[in-house]
């Protein structure tokens, strides 16, 4: 038994440059065609393509020695467990996390908040308290937090962001108060590509004891994620969009914190002793992690930072940046049309509108010259409602895109704009 | 423009996303409602002006997209002077069309300008976009005051939406 390794990455030379159609030979799905047309996938903020190391990671664990994990004698259930807790420690190693118990594996983002807002939440936030995100949040660090200030009479602070999409710190630091028990942000805002000085309001935050989640769904792909630098209490990120599998995410969260907080869902694998009159949960991390699993997506997951860790994030955020940059540049130049989201500091998301040409449209025309971009709110309506605009066309960029994928885009738009003046 | 895009933005849906006609408020309306496509943040409003049983006078406000804004400017031309009856055997008419469920030559009362929305059936994700003004429609001339939306399976038929999506 044994993780397959990344299909055609080598490790690189550390300073060797990047070499983008390489790395595309590992996505077999870019070779395809859409409409008649070569696919030119810009849709990576809403989910990411798969290398072939990740597809037969999957594969492999099905043919050769599948079994459930933490219960079997049997050797194909000594084998699965131990390639399970493996892609733990990957992800451990990922973060920076000091230990694996700190790396609690859930579906996604979506599922790592609400854990933190059901269990850390219900347990230390009351009547009267407070909870503060940021007015550049994705719904899934929205709604978690409104659910469960409705639950508790508590009421959820929003911190604003200025017409670039910057969060205002100065405005974030006068809403922690006595009464604020959790401060929830994004790292990279999904909807304009923002980054957030995170370590700087976790540093905010703690000065006041507050504890900080930071939602690194964005992030996660595109930057150097190290937990203990940022010092954060919780860090939640999801595989499928770092070329892992879906249904596959990681909460990590501080062992102090996690210890103290109540489970989250009963169930198999969370639990150490059952009677009908007591039951004793299990340790860090099993006691979060009830039922069987995403086994194969674990592994298709440790298969994806074993490929992103072989490039290396740097040279991939490298790599993005300068796409970004370009496209910055080629998109903003065309008449008519509109960046939104202008941050001084920007990961690879550019959202735009086009004069008179509803989103929907664009990405109706774009998908004919078998352009993917996503279009509508992004789920981020308060982002829209901020900027004034009911939706978006946004394009983002992998580790895959091209310069080329980039003036196809421009031709596109340049096509929607011919076409609805 | 590729020929099946030129299918679906008729050069008459472009005319009509772009000046869309009986776009305002209408003074002495009879009934009201709101259409919200919760996909992409759409909102219209569609004003209905209804005597005994017949409709008449209709307009619209909103944004929208070019589908649904030709929609809803080319339904309120096509359903001024209709019966409720007559209404609704359009709509169905209409629906048929841009689902794929039936042709143009099927029976029924005669769509007229209409059919140039038959191309939308080639694209599943947009046919809420054009169904949307009508489903809205119905709901002002009922009077039940609710918020339609693309994603409420009493309003919508399941036809509209072949393919629900959510992601970040």
């Amino acid at each position: 038994m044994s993780a397959a390794a990344p299909v055609s990455l080598a490790a690189p030379a550390p300073d060797a440059s990047f070499d983008v159609e390489r790395a595309r030979r590992d996505f077999p799905i870019l070779s395809r065609q859409v409409h008649g047309k070569p696919l030119v996938y810009l849709d990576n903020a809403a989910t990411t393509q798969k290398p072939l190391s990740v597809i037969e990671a999957e594969r492999e664990i099905y043919e050769r020695f599948y079994a459930n994990i933490h219960r079997g004698v049997h050797l194909l259930s000594v084998e699965s467990t131990e390639a399970y807790e493996k892609a733990r420690e990957k992800a451990r190693a990922l973060v920076n996390a000091a230990e694996t118990k700190e790396i609690i594996f859930v579906r996604g983002t979506t599922e790592a908040v609400n854990l933190v807002a059901q269990s850390y939440g219900r347990k230390n936030v009351g009547a009267g308290d407070e909870v503060v995100i940021s007015a550049l949040e994705h719904h899934s660090n929205i709604v978690p937090w409104q659910l469960l200030c409705e639950e508790k009479g508590a009421r959820l602070k929003v911190a604003p962001i200025n017409r670039k999409g910057e969060v205002l710190l100065e405005e974030l630091e006068k809403l922690l108060s006595s009464r604020t028990k959790i401060v929830a942000v994004a790292h990279v805002s999904n909807a304009l590509g923002t980054v957030v000085p995170v370590k700087r309001i976790i540093a905010m935050a703690h000065a006041k004891g507050i504890p900080v989640l930071v939602d690194g769904a964005q992030a996660a792909p595109r930057l150097k994620v190290d937990v203990r630098d940022l010092d954060c209490d919780f860090y939640a990120f999801s595989g499928h969009k770092m070329y892992g599998p879906s249904g596959v995410g990681v909460l990590y969260g501080k062992a102090k914190l996690l210890e103290a907080m109540p489970p989250y869902q009963g169930g198999g694998d969370m639990i150490s002793s059952v009677t009908f009159e007591k039951t004793t949960y299990n340790v860090l991390p099993y006691k979060f992690e009830a039922g069987t699993p995403n086994i194969a997506g674990g592994l298709g997951f440790a298969a994806a930072i074993d490929y992103v860790s072989a490039i290396g994030i740097e040279r991939i955020a490298k790599h993005e940046e300068d796409l970004l940059e370009y496209a910055t540049g080629r998109v903003s130049a065309i008449a008519g049309v509109k960046i939104i989201g202008t941050a001084e500091e920007k990961a690879s998301i550019l959202s735009f509108t086009v004069e008179g040409v509803h989103p929907h449209d664009i990405g109706t025309v774009l998908d004919r010259d078998g352009i993917a971009v996503r279009t509508g709110h992004h789920c981020a309506q308060p982002v829209m409602a901020f900027f004034k605009v009911p939706a978006t066309a946004r394009a983002s960029f992998g580790l895959y895109n091209t310069r080329e994928e980039v003036n196809a885009l421009v031709a596109g738009i340049e096509n929607v704009i011919r076409m609805f003046r | 423009m590729s020929t099946d895009l030129r299918e679906l933005y008729q050069e008459m849906i472009l005319d009509h996303g772009k000046r869309p006609r009986n776009f305002r408020e209408l003074p002495g309306a009879t009934g009201k409602a709101e259409g919200y496509n919760p996909l992409c943040g759409d909102r219209e409003t569609v004003f209905v002006r209804v005597e005994g049983d017949t409709l008449r006078d209709v307009s619209f406000q909103g944004s929208g997209c070019a589908i649904s804004t030709a929609s809803a400017s080319m339904m309120t031309e096509g359903l001024k002077g209709k019966t409720r009856p007559e209404a609704e055997a359009l709509f169905t008419k209409f629906h048929d069309l841009v689902t794929g469920e039936s042709e143009s030559g099927d029976g029924g009362p005669e769509l007229g300008k209409l059919e140039v929305f038959s191309g939308v059936r080639e694209y599943p994700v947009r046919i809420k976009c054009a169904t949307l003004p009508w489903h809205t429609m119905k709901a002002a001339w009922k009077g039940d005051g609710h918020i339609v939306s693309t994603e409420d399976g009493a309003e919508a038929s399941p036809k509209d939406e072949p393919k629900a999506w959510s992601s970040r």
